[in-house]
């Protein structure tokens, strides 16, 4: 079970460092896990690693094709690999590999794909994932993960450890606004009740859980109530919830950190236009690419600020029939 | 006489022709082409049990030019793996026998491939695997010649060497020849021994028609490779072993008449027969 502790604030430590104790914790704990890193080790609290742990840490270098396929060959000797680059490389660089070497082969392997969507901040446009939701989502069988906050990114990693297949999770280096207690226990495939609400629901991930809680607590003081679902598995889709949440509100808002082709609102959208039929309003961003920025001014340039997630809610409500 | 290696390469093409016949069309030059490598892998060299496909302890074999696997197929099928039978149903509708190599669909297939490149780093990710778990199972690899003009061999091949892997043996099936044309034409690999020795792999470079000289080769490299990845460039022709595809300009992927097939299986048992 999970506890929320939402209060706005942010949590203690930063997603990478958090990362790094726990990749460490599971090479202690299970022989079989193999880290590799293609030349971002320092990035992602990972450093050093490598020497404590030679039989099961792999500097890669800066290869992601060789070390999707690398992955793909270890699970074939029954290891249990763990992949990490930026998210935007794990979506872009290394797709047919990913597709091919390991889900096609069914290698059993979990990429890690960090600085999602406008938290990549300054390292810009080419940098910057919109699309890794999408690609990921489109190929058979796979999970796609968004870690939401640390606590969840320490609780999942050694479940995600044993799963078979291809997972694909997305994770943020910087200090998130803290939703959950440590002592938070998560199942990937069941969406988390954040917030309950009758007039409208809000299902997002990773980046926008927290801005549409703040929404929430906005349109609440307007006599709103609204619903905050975190999806943090946005595939495969907790079915039941959507639709369970669109039965009782009938007005549905999606919110995520990265373009809306092909992301968590496409994959709500069209799960409920064939069970039913309810206004869903996408609040992500609008077919662009990235620019360089801090995460706040980013958000507003892409609408992705908890005034655009009132502002869909309302469009929503507004909708209903 | 033929070598029982000799012998066992020519049943391969027989058995292969069989499957090509079956269905019509296929693969045939690059399939031809690494038969006699395979004669060898799988008349000795390769510690592996067909009664016991997924034994932890085998060695490894990547088909990375997975529309070879008609050949690979066929020396499963005569190890045992599965009926001869079952070679009739390449590329049939519901086959286990698919035109690329499927580790899920065919006993014996260690790894899948198809989109080239990829068996390269898959082969080194289990070289590596069984290194770290201290096994003493071997990797095996064969990459094709247009295939290396994937930018991805040559991350592969950088990160072998950087992982000392002693137990790992690539072959370049170098039969000069691409589904568009000659590779020399079209986007040339020079000196492949070379390129592979600037990478600081153990290399040998040898004719890749006669599976008695690619065995010794292999356990020469075995002995001398140390803790360095090897690379053994076959010399071979597409089509190799059987005098019609060999001619065939563009043979890449070929139509198979039964007539063209019997012709060919005749003349091939003859061959075994002296």
């Amino acid at each position: 079970m999970f506890k929320c502790i939402y209060n706005g604030e942010k949590e203690a430590k930063a997603g990478k460092t958090v990362f790094g104790e726990t990749i460490r914790k599971m090479i202690e704990e299970d022989p079989q896990v193999v880290y590799l890193d293609a030349d971002l080790m320092n990035s992602i609290g990972t450093s050093g690693l490598e020497k404590s742990f030679p039989n099961q840490v792999i500097e890669v270098g800066i290869q992601e094709a060789n070390m999707a396929g690398l992955s793909g060959g270890l699970s074939a000797v029954g290891k249990k690999p763990f992949m990490h680059t930026f998210a935007s490389f794990a979506g872009r660089r290394c797709y047919d590999q990913v597709f091919i070497s390991i889900a096609y082969a069914k290698n059993n392997v979990r990429v890690i794909g960090s600085d999602p969507g406008i938290t990549s901040a300054y390292n810009g446009g080419t940098h910057m994932p919109f699309e890794d939701i999408c690609l990921y989502r489109a190929i058979p069988h796979s999970t796609v993960i968004e870690f939401t906050d640390s606590a969840m990114t320490a609780a999942l990693l050694p479940v995600i450890k044993e799963r078979p297949g291809l997972t694909y999770c997305r994770l943020s280096r910087k200090n998130c606004i803290a939703i959950y207690s440590e002592d938070s226990v998560f199942e990937p495939g069941v969406a988390n009740i954040l917030r309950d609400g009758k007039d409208a629901v809000i299902f997002a991930c990773g980046y926008m859980v927290s801005e549409s809680l703040k929404a929430a607590e906005t349109l609440e003081k307007e006599g709103i109530s609204t619903a905050v679902v975190d999806m943090f598995t946005i595939k495969p889709l907790d079915t039941a919830k959507v639709l369970e949440f669109a039965e009782k509100t009938g007005a549905v808002v999606t919110a995520e950190n990265g373009n809306v082709v092909g992301g968590l609102g496409a994959a709500v959208a069209g799960f409920l236009s064939e069970t039913r039929p309810t206004p869903v309003i996408r609040v992500g961003v609008k077919d662009e690419f990235g620019q360089v920025g801090t995460p706040e001014y980013l958000a507003g340039v892409y609408g992705l600020t908890p005034a655009d997630v009132v502002a869909a809610v309302k469009k929503s409500i507004s909708l209903k029939k | 006489m033929l070598t029982p290696l000799k012998e066992f390469a020519t049943d391969i093409r027989i058995q292969q022709m069989e499957e090509f016949k079956a269905r019509g069309f296929g693969h045939v030059g690059g399939s031809l082409s690494i038969t006699d490598c395979l004669a060898a892998l799988y008349g000795g060299i390769m510690r592996i049990d067909p009664k016991n496909p997924n034994w932890e302890d085998r060695d490894r074999l990547v088909v990375s030019k997975g529309h070879s696997g008609p050949a690979l197929y066929a020396a499963l099928a005569l190890k045992g793996y599965f009926p001869l039978e079952t070679l009739k149903t390449l590329n049939q509708n519901g086959t286990t026998l698919p035109s690329h190599c499927d580790r899920n669909l065919t006993p014996g297939v260690d790894m899948t491939t198809g989109s080239l490149g990829q068996g390269a780093s898959t082969a080194c990710g289990m070289a590596l695997g069984l290194k770290l778990s201290g096994k003493d199972s071997r990797v095996y690899l064969i990459l094709g010649d247009g295939e290396c003009q994937e930018g991805q061999v040559w991350e592969m091949a950088l990160f072998a060497a950087q992982h000392k892997l002693g137990n790992f043996i690539a072959f370049l099936d170098y039969n000069k020849r691409q589904l568009d044309g000659y590779v020399t034409d079209i986007c040339d690999l020079e000196d492949p021994a070379a390129k592979f020795e600037s990478f600081n792999w153990y290399v040998k470079r040898i004719k890749g028609d006669d599976p008695d000289k690619i065995y010794e080769t292999i356990l020469e490299t075995q002995k001398n490779q140390k803790d360095r990845p090897a690379m053994i460039v076959l010399d071979t022709v597409k089509g190799g072993g059987v005098k019609q595809i060999e001619d065939t300009t563009l043979n890449h992927h070929l139509n198979m008449t039964t007539e063209l097939a019997d012709e060919i299986i005749k003349q091939l048992i003859k061959q075994k027969e002296g």
